[in-house]
């Protein structure tokens, strides 16, 4: 219900707020302030803050410097769960959700009866939930288990539990991330009924455009600093892009460089057309010519990192087809995508990339067991002499082959990933994140490693959504929401890439993504 | 990376009829072995009429309880999340350890430590239980050391010291008050029987209708959710895995009287039928899921399986090739009837 008592100033209002995290500055004197009734956006590239912004203001974590109150009244004491819940609540990226209990005791978790020791009376229980999810027009069978639920019916659910604590503000962290347009479209209208009824957001997302549509007021975070507060209306979309990326931060001239060569001599490598996977994305085709990186650019939910595992036969697509080098491959088995010349490296290489226990040549030679020895048999001394040439070629630092992988620094690591990828001699490499939590030494190196596979002639995907990452590329596709959204040849901007990545008007228009679900 | 986004057919189940009149069979998966139990029935009916006395029954439930105490115990562990191997040890060295304690230091063939009162026994022994469950849970969740391992180490460390103590011998000079429990009847049905029942039918209840029963479940089903929701996750858990050993305990106090002797493996190799019941009963080795009523239909099919086919004259040599294949096939007959992939 609508809170009818006259405004008390903000429902939250945070100022001067430091947080560290050893040496690593997490938030640097920063403020937000969010009224009633508001829907405020807090937007920021990764490691802006956005995080550390949200556990402090729901009370996980403390700040080290700075005051916080809500509705004036300063915050309630660490550890005080009950006090901070009546204030805010959060409804994270991952559910909280417990699927195999239904709806009504979810609702209700932890205070389904009066006391400890009360019988609960399912009965007054379903009644009790029935009414909450009335109250906020929650269309959602409350004795139906969760786990039958859809995602956005989840987070209704989660919504209506916060709000039952009293709490009259709500944090949304990335809450779209998991839903396809038609559940954005609901999630919306429930924010902004319940916007009505004097509930105030603050709104976390990557996609601009979704801040454009729902919010009025936007604050922009970058570098664990507060850069910018103001009306949506009055920020344009360059304005705001800018805000987030700052200046162009002036670096060191990378050893590689992409400007002045041929592209248009090579033949076609890698083919993809009409290529669907369902929830992830639709209708992509793409194809990348010898001797060329293409960019393949995205944010969380664009799909673009399930194209690149498609393409590595990871998922099996529903609809398209994928060509390498004028041969089909057959989707959705990674021995298939192998054999045809498809090299991967995986998104995160400490779950899909290594054996970290097991010594570097063992890891460089994973995908190549079957050329190191007569009737299956894998030779030490081929498998040494194999990874003492990658280990040659590629600059992998490791004090011998023998090492085992986690003894090496990040970089190196990936360069073993990379090495792995490179083992089987492939006509296209897929690289996802190659520079994910790597030094800015190594991610020079790495990005080099690619370059040099096409200007050996061969084809380079990187799948990202670091723009240092795509510098290095020949051609950058945009994706979002599981579309190819953009094309961009030499010379883009990062504001003309990140506007595209976030979903607003680059080249192509992204609108259609709206009925793309029927 | 799995693909993130899962997709649902939109047949939203929201407000399709109204609450409590659909027909809902996931409410009914915990029924899916009562079929079987039935069939079982009618084929010990057929294969010989000593089946279907009262005798046969009651022999058949009383040699259940022991069993099913244990299936009780693991199956609330197994709801909030956890395992506990050594429960098939507790049963034999809690008895043990109360009966060296109290009986006197001279004179049997077994002689205790003397060292308290002989109306003690089952306090201590029940006293001993809820210590190991307590140093498990100290090791579990304090020291944050692999459950599996933990408990799989006491259950060797326990078996070794019923052996140590006992001597490896069976002890048959027990205290008055253990026999009692394990020889009594009330109303012509064994004592033991009623207890069990009762503890089911307690337990069943709490799982039910208390907040600390549900919260075993949302324990079980996503521990974060339920820490965020206010529930003390560690120390509800604490709580299971002392209620589980407490358990095992007097199960042992329950064997002990009605065998009247307490015998060196007593429960030695249990625990691979207590698994199995608990699993094929619905209870969910991921925890989250499964009620105890389903556990019970899991011991009660078991038990009487084996007591079919001695009916039925099956050698006996041949027991523990059936055993294993009924587990096998009753996993299969409730994957199947509950619809649910057991991973």
């Amino acid at each position: 219900m609508a809170d009818p008592s006259p405004v008390r100033g903000p429902v939250v209002d945070a100022d001067g707020i430091s947080k560290r995290f050893g040496a690593t500055v997490a938030l640097s004197d920063a403020r937000i302030s969010v009224a009633p009734g508001e829907s405020h956006a807090l937007v920021g590239r990764n490691g802006a803050g956005k995080s550390t912004l949200v556990s402090i203001l729901t009370g996980l974590q403390q700040p080290d410097t700075g005051t916080l109150r809500f509705n004036g009244e300063p915050a309630p004491a660490p550890g005080d769960t009950e006090a901070w819940r009546s204030k805010v609540a959060c409804v994270y990226q991952r559910s909280t959700i417990i699927p195999a209990l239904t709806v009504a005791e979810n609702l209700f978790l932890d205070r389904q009866s009066a006391g400890a020791l009360r019988p609960i009376s399912w009965k007054q229980l379903r009644r009790r939930a029935t009414e909450l999810l009335a109250e906020y027009g929650v269309d959602v069978d409350p004795t139906a288990r969760a786990e039958e639920l859809t995602v956005e019916q989840r987070q209704f659910v989660e919504i209506a539990r916060a709000l039952s604590f009293g709490a009259r503000f709500i944090i949304l962290d990335e809450p779209t991330a998991k839903l396809d347009a038609r559940g954005i479209e609901k999630l919306f209208d429930k924010l902004r009924e319940l916007q009505r009824q004097g509930v105030a957001f603050l709104f976390i997302s990557h996609h601009l455009q979704e801040v454009y549509e729902l919010c009025t007021t936007v604050t922009v975070y970058r570098d664990a600093r507060h850069i910018v507060t103001a009306p949506v209306a009055d920020l344009g979309q360059h304005a705001l892009v800018e805000a987030m990326t700052g200046e162009s931060t002036g670096g060191t001239e990378p050893s590689w460089s992409v400007r002045g060569r041929a592209r248009t001599t090579g033949d076609t490598l890698l083919d993809v057309v009409g290529l669907g996977l369902a929830g992830a994305y639709q209708d992509v085709t793409l194809s990348a010519r010898a001797g060329e990186v293409v960019g393949l650019a995205g944010a969380a939910a664009s799909g673009n990192v399930q194209l690149g595992e498609t393409l590595a036969g990871l998922h099996r697509p529903q609809t398209g087809a994928i060509t390498v080098a004028g041969r089909p491959v057959r989707t959705g088995r990674v021995p298939a995508a192998l054999a045809a010349g498809i090299g991967f490296v995986p998104e995160d290489r400490h779950i899909q990339g290594l054996v970290p226990q097991r010594s570097v040549a063992e890891n460089a030679t994973l995908t190549v067991t079957g050329r190191l020895g007569p009737y299956g048999t894998v030779l030490p001394s081929r498998t040494r002499v194999f990874a003492q040439r990658m280990i040659t070629d590629l600059d992998i630092k490791t004090p011998g082959p023998a090492t085992p992988v986690s003894a090496l620094s990040g970089g190196n690591q990936q360069k073993v990933v990379i090495a792995r990828a490179l083992a089987t001699e492939p006509h296209v490499l897929v690289a996802i994140r190659p520079t994910n939590g790597v030094d800015i030494k190594s991610k020079e190196s790495l990005l080099g490693t690619v370059r040099e596979v096409a200007d050996a002639g061969k084809t380079a995907l990187i799948v990202s959504d670091e723009l240092d990452d795509l510098r290095v590329c020949d051609r950058v596709v945009a994706m979002f929401h599981g579309r190819v959204v953009a094309e961009f040849t030499d010379g883009w901007s990062d504001e003309q890439l990140v506007a595209a990545m976030e979903g607003m008007a680059g080249p192509t228009d992204p609108k259609e993504r709206n009925d793309s679900h029927h | 990376m799995t693909p993130t986004t899962e997709v649902r057919p939109h047949s939203a189940p929201a407000n399709a009829t109204p609450p409590g009149r659909r027909f809902d069979l996931a409410r009914y998966r915990d029924l899916s072995l009562v079929p079987v139990l039935l069939v079982l029935g009618v084929i010990g009916f057929a294969v010989s009429p000593a089946f279907l006395t009262s005798d046969n029954l009651l022999g058949v439930g009383q040699q259940a309880t022991e069993l099913s105490l244990l299936v009780l115990a693991e199956a609330l562990i197994l709801i909030a999340g956890r395992m506990d191997l050594s429960l098939e040890s507790t049963i034999g060295v809690a008895p043990v350890i109360a009966v060296w304690l109290v009986l006197p230091d001279h004179g049997a063939r077994f002689n205790g430590l003397g060292l308290l009162a002989s109306w003690t026994a089952i306090p201590l022994c029940l006293t001993v239980g809820a210590l190991i469950g307590a140093i498990n849970g100290f090791l579990i969740l304090k020291l944050r050391l692999n459950g599996f391992i933990v408990t799989l180490g006491a259950l060797t460390l326990l078996r070794g010291l019923q052996v140590a103590i006992s001597q490896g011998q069976s002890i048959v000079n027990l205290p008055g008050s253990f026999t009692y429990l394990g020889r009594t009847g009330w109303l012509g049905v064994p004592a033991a029987i009623w207890i069990c029942a009762l503890l089911f039918a307690a337990g069943g209840c709490a799982l039910a209708w208390l907040r600390h029963g549900r919260a075993l479940y949302a324990i079980g089903g996503n521990a974060e959710a339920a820490r965020a929701a206010g529930i003390r996750v560690d120390r509800i858990t604490w709580t299971v895995l002392i209620l589980g050993s407490l358990l095992a305990a007097f199960a042992g106090i329950l064997y002990t009287g009605h065998y009247g002797s307490i015998s060196a493996d007593q429960g030695n190799g249990w625990i691979f039928q207590v698994f199995a019941a608990t699993v094929i009963g619905g209870v969910s080795l991921n925890g989250g899921r499964g009620t105890l009523f389903g556990a019970l239909t899991g011991v009660l099919t078991l038990q009487l399986v084996v007591n079919v086919m001695t009916l039925a004259g099956v050698p006996p040599l041949w027991n523990q090739f059936l055993n294993g294949a009924i587990i096998i096939v009753a996993l299969i007959i409730s994957r199947f009837a509950s619809g649910e992939k057991q991973e």
